[in-house]
């Protein structure tokens, strides 16, 4: 009963409209016996973080695929660490080029997944990153 | 000013807020601790459950609520926490708690915490660590605490029974006047309410449901672990004043939400005047007493016993060589 669960925010900061994606991605996290926060279209970054600090997530989960996700993430991560959220894992999935790659994880970004990410993959590597913290 | 772990709580800071509750949703050691020191402080916030079928549109009603708190009282807004509860997978354990997605009007006041909730598996113990996480928001000073629970069972009318007012939210079309009748939930209503009251059918909805609050509020009663313990003696006349209005609203645009946060004060002092609210609360603290015992003392029992012991027996039962009845019998016997 007192096994933590893992609470994961799914949120699409940004204005693109869909959320196709975010919703497959938070039905496997539900199937793979998560907790999944989703919190739906269009939130800004400051939606993003207030919502991760109210629920207490251990990752949250971005969804862009406006372009504008060098904007975004840089904003989101300051805001999780001004907030004292310095041990959130960021993860992204969307159309990130593959130069912005680098810069993202350097920023903080723990992993980045292109169309076709297979979910399992996800999945395991959301495990893999709260193992050490836990 | 000597540092205590409970500062950070009682003056409302988020972090620790947050971590609290996740503490208290695990029901770890140490979150008990902090619910006891935490308790005094605990008994001043005005305690709201939204309950009613999936679909009803409870969370966008929560929210409208919570804007309205926040809005109406311009000098002195009162503070918003909201729980809201959505089904735990019975086969993988996860949940994808969506509440959050009708509450975007929200976001960016700190007047408003909203916890997104998963029921979990276990029976009893969804009640429990609601129960732990009002607490936790009642000590830290929000006045209003909103409870959403998807009302689709006897756990959800034993979350709704923690609230002082509990709100049971229905629309037009979800069913007929049998519906009206099956729901042993009308009973704990409050206050009723008829939301999306723009959609056709509304005045059959309103009918059917007036015609069975006439049947449901003959008497004042207070139901305890599924029990209908009638009040024994009721000193005021005022207990038996208080009929459920029914109310329409639209929350998608807020129609009729003025109404109804009336309606909810208008309740709250009723309580207050006829001394419902402290029965109220006796009757809530002494549930929370007795599943709390139960607990304890199931835990402490099972202890005792190897667990071999109780395998075997688990296995009896699936032979049918034994029947629950007896097994019981012989565990309380080999103790005693």
């Amino acid at each position: 009963m007192s096994e933590r669960k893992i609470r994961v925010l799914v949120a699409k900061p940004g204005l693109d409209g869909h959320d196709r994606g975010a919703k497959v991605v938070a039905r496997a996290l539900r199937d793979a016996g998560m907790e999944v926060i989703y919190t739906g279209l269009r939130q800004t970054p400051e939606m993003v973080a207030e919502a991760a600090l109210q629920e207490d997530v251990d990752i949250v989960g971005l969804s862009i695929l406006s372009g504008a996700h060098m904007t975004l993430i840089p904003r989101i991560l300051e805001l999780l660490k001004t907030n004292g959220q310095d041990r959130v894992k960021v993860f992204v999935g969307g159309i990130i080029p593959d130069e912005d790659c680098p810069r993202l994880k350097e920023i903080g970004v723990t992993a980045i997944y292109g169309p076709g990410a297979p979910i399992e993959k996800i999945v395991n590597d959301i495990r893999l990153a709260l193992e050490p913290a836990s | 000013m000597g540092k205590s772990p409970l500062d950070p709580i009682l003056s409302g800071e988020r972090l620790a807020l947050a971590r609290l509750l996740t503490e208290v949703e695990n029901d770890s050691p140490a979150a008990r601790l902090m619910l006891d020191n935490l308790f005094p402080h605990t008994g001043k916030a005005h305690l709201i459950g939204v309950t009613g079928a999936p679909g009803t549109g409870k969370s966008s009603l929560v929210n409208q609520i919570a804007l309205h708190y926040r809005r109406t009282s311009e000098a002195n807004p009162r503070r918003v926490a909201i729980v809201a509860v959505d089904p735990t997978s019975p086969f993988t354990g996860g949940a994808v708690l969506g509440d959050r997605v009708r509450m975007r009007d929200l976001a960016g006041d700190p007047g408003v915490f909203i916890r997104s909730m998963a029921s979990r598996g276990s029976l009893g113990g969804l009640a429990q660590a609601t129960a732990g996480m009002v607490q936790v928001f009642d000590a830290a000073g929000f006045e209003i605490i909103l409870i959403e629970t998807v009302g689709a069972g006897q756990t959800e009318v034993d979350i709704a029974r923690l609230a002082h007012t509990t709100l049971v939210v229905e629309s037009p079309g979800l069913g007929d006047d049998i519906q009206a009748i099956k729901a042993g939930i009308l009973e704990i209503a409050d206050i009723l309410v008829i939301n999306k009251a723009d959609l056709p059918g509304v005045e059959n909805a309103e009918s059917a449901l007036r015609g069975m609050l006439s049947l449901a509020h003959p008497v004042q009663k207070i139901f305890h672990h599924s029990q209908d313990m009638s009040l024994p003696e009721i000193k005021t006349p005022e207990a038996l004043q208080w009929e459920p209005p029914l109310l329409r609203t639209i929350a998608t645009d807020g129609t009729g939400v003025e109404e109804l946060l009336a309606a909810i004060d208008q309740h709250a002092l009723h309580l207050r005047q006829s001394g419902g609210w402290k029965r109220r609360e006796q009757a809530r603290l002494e549930a929370e007493l007795q599943t709390l015992l139960t607990g304890t003392l199931v835990a402490e029992f099972r202890a005792n016993i190897p667990a071999e012991r109780y395998n075997e027996l688990v296995e009896q039962l699936v032979q049918r060589t034994l029947s629950p009845n007896e097994a019981v019998k012989i565990l309380f016997k080999r103790r005693a």
